[in-house]
């Protein structure tokens, strides 16, 4: 079991690896659009300040679902996913380690570049653990609720803009506890309650969410 | 024993759909009646709010709207609960045709919201917890009727429908009480949905009036859904 998890989690590493631009594109997508804010907004120093938590998380939203919509459309395409599902391995172990792959290479870049979006919209620097943080405490729930979607809508036509429909209400409590703990932490006060209610949703969500995955995925391949 | 295969019977779509002819056409006549009754106690005989003045009166749609707007929701995930564990197909049916009568019943409870806010607050849409967790609530239902809508095949539509709905119904509490946090955290209790809470009796009788008009419209809307569906399927 802990074999099969292990050999999912260096494929899926080692094809991201040798493609390099589809890791590259939700990054770069997450900056413009943080970058587009100030250009749509004005550039005043204070407003830009007010608005930088809640600017940065929904970009870090939306850069989410981008790389989402790919998670398993080539497995299925190529038949691998059919044989993850046939395989021995439990399929929740298969899709947790396929989401720890996927929240390397398309979260925890968000997470390092978060700090150049803080710079840009002039947050003080003690803010940048707080915001580094809260992704990384935020930006896994976003991959496991997420792939929930991905998975439900596996081969629809039009699944991206579906998947957008089913998956961003449910974002809504990562947002505002995210975005929030910055808030807390811009007016002075202590984030812990919002991080640690963060931390709550990742620990429910990674106790729940593979196997809710591995519904889904059985539901749309069979 | 005879009891549990009476339910049985009326679980295959075939036995059901004629039962769910006869319970829609009751439904449909009573509702209508209540929803009369209700009207003519709320529009004439109860009295003029002292605070709201005559704008108050929209509660009668508003306040039955909301509340089976979110019941709803819970009704249509148990359903479809029933039909992915037990892999019964009226349950899943049930799941799908009570969805849009939700939809429509929060998109009323939105749009009342609206034209009571107007003369109320000045605002018609203020960042309220209540008020921006059923517009999520719409934005689920809507989520669920067009993955249903997307799937060709109605068994999957059905099964990933109702995964999307459990998964919905585990998260409309932490959606709600985040939104409660996030409104208390940005701004000061500015608006406060509370009413006077003294409610005359007249009032209070107009709006169980409703109430009961819109759980029997939803009964006889959703089977009627159910035996096009039935129709559709069979």
């Amino acid at each position: 079991m802990i074999a099969a998890a292990r050999c999912i989690l260096r494929r899926d590493l080692l094809l991201a690896l040798r493609r390099r631009g589809d890791v590259a594109t939700a990054l770069l997508f997450f900056v413009i659009v943080a970058s587009l804010f100030p250009l749509g907004v004005g550039a005043e120093p204070e407003q830009l300040r007010a608005i930088a938590p809640g600017v940065i998380w929904v970009a870090a939203l939306l850069s989410s679902l981008l790389s989402l919509a790919r998670l398993f459309a080539d497995d299925h395409a190529d038949g691998t996913l059919e044989q993850m599902l046939l395989g021995a391995a439990p399929l929740g172990v298969i899709v947790a380690a396929k989401l720890l792959a996927h929240w390397l290479v398309a979260g925890l870049p968000l997470v390092a570049i978060a700090p150049l979006l803080a710079l840009q919209y002039g947050l003080p620097a003690p803010l940048y653990g707080t915001l580094a943080l809260s992704l990384l405490l935020g930006t896994p729930v976003l991959s496991l609720i997420g792939a929930i979607g991905a998975a439900l809508t596996l081969g629809l036509r039009g699944g991206g803009v579906l998947l957008a429909l089913l998956v961003l209400p449910l974002y809504v409590p990562v947002l505002v506890f995210g975005a929030g703990s910055l808030d807390m932490a811009a007016a002075g006060l202590a984030p812990q309650g919002q991080l640690q209610l963060l931390a709550a949703l990742l620990v429910v969500s990674a106790a729940f969410a593979p196997w809710a995955i591995a519904a889904a995925l059985r539901i749309s391949t069979e | 024993m005879s009891a549990a295969i009476n339910w049985f019977w009326f679980a295959s779509p075939q036995t059901f759909f004629p039962l769910a002819g006869r319970i829609a056409r009751a439904c449909w006549v009573l509702a209508a009646l209540l929803a009369l009754a209700g009207l003519y106690v709320g529009f004439f005989v109860a009295p003029t709010d002292a605070q709201q003045g005559e704008a108050y009166r929209i509660i009668f749609i508003h306040v039955p709207a909301a509340w089976m707007s979110m019941f709803l929701y819970v009704v249509m995930a148990l359903w479809a609960a029933l039909g992915l564990a037990f892999n019964t197909r009226l349950s899943s049916m049930m799941a799908s045709a009570i969805a849009p009568t939700g939809a429509l019943f929060t998109f009323l409870a939105l749009w009342t919201g609206a034209l009571w806010g107007r003369p109320t607050w000045g605002a018609y849409w203020v960042w309220d917890a209540r008020l921006t967790s059923e517009l999520i609530l719409l934005f689920l239902y809507l989520g669920f009727m067009a993955l249903q809508a997307a799937i060709d095949d109605p068994r999957r539509a059905d099964r990933a429908g109702a995964l999307l709905a459990i998964v919905g119904v585990v998260n409309v509490p932490i959606i709600y009480y985040s939104v409660v946090w996030w409104n208390t955290l940005h701004q000061g209790a500015s608006v406060s949905l509370t009413r006077a809470p003294s409610m005359a009796a007249t009032m209070l009788a107009g709006m169980l009036l409703m109430v009961l008009a819109f759980w029997l419209y939803s009964i006889a809307a959703s089977l009627t859904r159910l035996r096009c569906i039935i129709r559709e399927r069979e």
